[in-house]
C-alpha cells in the first residue's frame, strides 16, 4: 500500500514537472532559444498569483488575469530583445536571459520585498481524501495533476494537429524555407515565445498555493526543467511528458529507497538515458 | 600592509596613553572605531541582513553614536550569501578598510570563509547569526565571537521536551546539509539520552521542497512525534504540506524555531499548535525586550525578529568590551577578556559567553498561536554548546 502511494506521489510530482517544463519545451525545444529566464517567469507567475489573488480575492480570477499579463510580458520581451538573437550563437541567448533573471529578481525585491508569502488554496479544493489511517491526499494536488494532463493534451494537439502547429514545426526545421513559402515566421515566433512565458507563469500561479511564494523560487526549478526537456528529446512534447513522469518516479523512489543518494538519482537517470540515446527519448516530430 | 597596520595601532596606543592624562582636546581627536558590516543585503537573506544592521545601529544610536565611548565609522559590504566571495570580501575589509571589528554574517558557508581570514589577520569578528558549530568548535579562536546560537543548541532542548510529553518515538525530517545535520545531531543526542528512540532520519537534498515522499514515509512509520528543520520558503511549504497530508493533528510536529519564524503570515493556519525551541520568541515579557521592541518599531516601523535581537546583542557585546578598555582597540587581550566576561542584558534574556565564545543562553519552548510564536516556557536553562574540538573550551 505504501509503495502504491509512493508511486502515486511520483506520478503526481512528474505531472507537476511537466507543467513546469512545458513552457521551456516550447521555447527551448521548438524555437531553439536557450531560455535561462524560464524560472524567472515561473516566479513572476507565482507573485502575480499572490498579488492578483489578494486584489481580487479569488485565485480563479487571478489565473486568467495573470495569464494575460504574462502573455503581454512575453510579446514585449520577444519583440524588444529575444528577436535579435535568433541568428546568433546560443551564448548570446544565455547571456541575455541570464540578465533577465537578475532584472526580474531585483524587480521582485523592489515590488514585493524578500518575505515568504502564501496564496490560499481555493475553498472548493481545500480538503483532503483519506488514504490510510494517518495519511490523506490533498485534493488540490490532484487538481494540479488534472490541469497538467489537460495542458499536455492541448499542447500535443495544437503542435501536431493544427495548421498553426504545422507552421511552428516548419519554422523550427527550416526557418528560411518556411518564410519563403509565405509563413509569417516573426509573428509565429512572437506568439510561441509569449505562450512559453505564459505557460511558465501559469505553472507558477497554479503551484503557488502549495509551494508558497518566495525569493529565488524560480532558480530551484530551472535545472530540473532542462533535465526534463533534454531527457525527453529536444522539441518533443510527448517525450517531455514521459521524461517528467520518469523523473518524478525516480526522484520519489530515490528518496524512499536510497535517501543518501536521492540528490543524484535524477541525474544518474539522465546520464544513463543520454548514454543510451544521446538525442533523448524521442525525436522532435 | 601589516607594518602599516601595526603603525596605525601603535599610533592609537600612544593616543590612548595620552588620553590617560586628562586632556580634553586630545581625547576629542581620537579616531573613530572602524566597524565592518559584512552581511547579505541582496538575495534570499537580504531581510535578515537588514534586520541585523538596523538593530546594531539602533544600539549604537542609543549610546549617542558611540560604542565604549568612541565614535563609530561603518564600512558596509554586501556578502550576497555567496561563500565563493567570502574570503575576498573579508580581505577587503581587513586590508583596504583596515577595520577594527567585523560584524557578520547570516550564511554559514560565508562565515567559514570569514573565519579563515580573521584567524590569520587576528581581526575581531562578531557573528550575529550563522550557526555553524565549527566556528565556535574546531575552528574557534580568541578573536571570534558569536552572539546568536549554534545549530546544535536550537534542537538539543527538544529531546527533553518530547520525552516530558511521553513521546518516545520520533522521526526527524530535514535538508541533508550542514545546518540540517547539526540540528539532527543536537536533537538525537538529547532525545536518546532521555530514553527516546529516533526511528528514522528522513532527509532530502537542499534546497528541494518536494516533501510528499517523505511525508508518506513518516505516515507509514507512525512515530509519536515528527521533528523538522527547514527555513524560509521551504519551511512554509513543509508546514502546508504537513497539514494537507492530514498529519497535522494526528502526529504532533516539533521543530527548531526557524521552522516557524518569519513564515506564519504565509502558511495560514497550517502551523497552528506547532511547538519549537529557540532563544527568542513572541510575548517575552523582559524589561530589556519591551524597551527594545518599542525603540525598534519607533526607528524602523516594523516589529523586530530574532535576527534583530542577535544584531543588537553584537553591539551590546562590543560596547561592553570597548568600555572596559576605554575604547582602546589596541589593548586587544583585555578587550577580548572583557568580552568573554560580559553578561549581556539582551532582549532575549540575560546571557553570558562560553569559553568557546558562543552564548550560554535560555532556550524557550514556543507554540504557534495565530500569527505568533508565543513563548510558553523555558525548554532548557542556560544551555551551552558542547564546542567539540575547540581548544579554548
Amino acid at each position: 500500500m505504501e509503495y502504491l502511494i509512493q508511486v502515486l506521489n511520483g506520478i503526481q510530482y512528474g505531472l507537476l514537472l511537466f507543467l513546469l517544463a512545458s513552457g521551456l519545451t516550447l521555447i527551448f525545444g521548438i524555437m531553439g532559444v536557450i531560455n535561462l529566464a524560464h524560472g524567472a517567469f515561473y516566479m513572476v507567475g507565482a507573485y502575480l498569483a499572490y498579488w492578483l489573488a489578494k486584489m481580487t480575492g479569488s485565485l480563479w480570477l487571478a489565473l486568467p488575469l495573470g495569464v494575460v499579463i504574462a502573455l503581454a510580458i512575453g510579446v514585449l520581451l520577444e519583440s524588444a530583445l529575444i528577436r535579435r538573437l535568433y541568428q546568433r550563437d546560443h551564448l548570446y541567448q544565455v547571456l541575455l536571459t541570464f540578465g533577465l533573471i537578475l532584472i526580474f529578481e531585483e524587480l521582485r525585491s523592489i515590488l514585493f520585498g524578500n518575505d515568504v508569502h502564501g496564496v490560499p488554496i481555493p475553498p472548493a479544493l481545500n480538503f483532503s481524501i483519506p488514504l490510510t489511517e494517518t495519511l490523506s491526499y490533498p485534493v488540490y494536488r490532484l487538481f494540479i495533476s488534472g490541469v497538467c494532463l489537460v495542458i499536455a493534451a492541448a499542447l500535443y494537439f495544437v503542435i501536431q494537429k493544427t495548421r498553426i502547429g504545422m507552421m511552428v514545426r516548419a519554422g523550427n526545421s527550416n526557418r528560411e524555407m518556411a518564410q519563403v513559402l509565405g509563413v509569417n515566421i516573426p509573428l509565429i515566433y512572437t506568439l510561441v515565445f509569449a505562450f512559453g512565458v505564459a505557460l511558465a507563469a501559469f505553472a507558477g500561479m497554479i503551484a503557488a498555493p502549495v509551494s508558497s511564494v518566495f525569493p529565488g523560487m524560480g532558480n530551484q526549478i530551472l535545472i530540473i526543467c532542462f533535465v526534463v526537456v533534454v531527457i525527453g528529446g529536444i522539441g518533443s512534447i510527448h517525450g517531455a511528458m514521459i521524461a517528467a513522469l520518469l523523473i518524478g518516479i525516480a526522484d520519489t523512489l530515490g528518496k524512499v529507497l536510497l535517501p543518501e543518494y536521492s540528490g543524484v538519482a535524477v541525474y544518474l537517470l539522465m546520464a544513463a538515458i543520454l548514454i543510451w540515446r544521446p538525442q533523448g527519448l524521442f525525436q522532435a516530430t | 600592509m601589516t607594518t602599516h597596520r601595526r603603525g596605525f595601532l601603535q599610533a592609537l596606543g600612544t593616543l590612548a596613553a595620552g588620553a590617560a592624562i586628562p586632556s580634553g582636546p586630545l581625547l576629542a581627536q581620537q579616531p573613530k572605531i572602524r566597524i565592518g558590516l559584512m552581511l547579505p543585503y541582496t538575495g534570499t537573506f537580504a531581510a535578515l541582513g537588514t534586520a541585523i544592521t538596523n538593530a546594531f545601529k539602533l544600539a549604537v544610536n542609543e549610546r549617542g553614536g558611540k560604542l565604549g565611548g568612541r565614535e563609530i565609522e561603518y564600512f558596509t559590504v554586501d556578502d550576497e550569501s555567496d561563500p565563493a566571495k567570502a574570503p575576498e570580501n573579508t580581505n577587503r575589509l581587513v586590508q583596504r578598510d583596515k577595520v577594527d571589528v567585523i560584524v557578520g554574517t547570516v550564511h554559514s558557508g560565508v562565515l567559514m570563509g570569514m573565519v579563515k581570514v580573521v584567524r590569520e589577520s587576528g581581526t575581531l569578528l562578531v557573528c550575529p547569526n550563522a550557526g555553524a558549530g565549527v566556528a565556535t568548535g574546531a575552528a574557534c579562536a580568541p578573536n571570534i565571537f558569536r552572539t546568536s546560537f549554534s545549530n546544535w543548541q536550537t534542537t538539543y532542548p527538544l529531546g527533553k521536551v518530547l520525552m516530558d510529553k511521553g513521546q518516545k518515538t520520533a522521526v526527524f525530517i530535514t535538508w541533508n546539509y550542514a545546518a540540517g545535520n547539526e540540528m539532527l545531531e543536537g536533537f538525537k543526542e538529547a532525545y536518546t539520552k532521555h530514553g527516546g528512540k529516533l526511528v528514522r532520519e528522513l532527509t532530502l537534498p537542499f534546497p528541494q521542497v518536494e516533501f510528499q515522499a517523505l511525508l508518506t514515509e513518516a505516515a507509514a512509520i507512525r512515530p509519536q512525534a515528527v521533528v523538522a528543520f527547514f527555513a524560509g520558503g521551504g519551511a512554509a511549504k513543509f508546514l502546508r504540506d504537513y497539514a494537507a497530508a492530514g498529519l497535522k493533528g494526528r502526529i504532533p510536529l516539533y521543530g527548531s524555531g526557524f521552522l516557524t519564524d518569519g513564515v506564519l503570515e504565509a502558511v495560514g493556519d497550517a502551523a497552528e499548535g506547532v511547538e519549537t525551541t529557540l532563544h527568542y520568541g513572541d510575548g517575552l515579557s523582559i524589561t530589556a525586550n519591551n524597551a527594545f521592541r518599542v525603540a525598534y518599531v519607533r526607528a524602523y516601523g516594523i516589529a523586530p525578529d530574532v535576527y534583530a535581537v542577535q544584531g543588537y546583542d553584537a553591539a551590546l557585546l562590543l560596547d561592553h568590551g570597548l568600555g572596559a578598555v576605554k575604547g582602546d582597540v589596541s589593548r586587544k587581550k583585555e578587550l577580548i577578556a572583557a568580552m568573554e566576561k560580559a553578561k549581556i542584558d539582551s532582549p532575549r534574556g540575560a546571557w553570558t559567553m562560553s569559553k568557546a565564545h558562543n552564548p550560554i543562553q535560555d532556550f524557550y519552548l514556543r507554540k504557534v498561536v495565530g500569527k505568533e510564536n508565543l513563548v510558553v516556557g523555558v525548554a532548557h536553562k542556560a544551555l551551552a554548546d558542547p564546542a567539540r574540538g575547540c581548544k579554548m573550551a
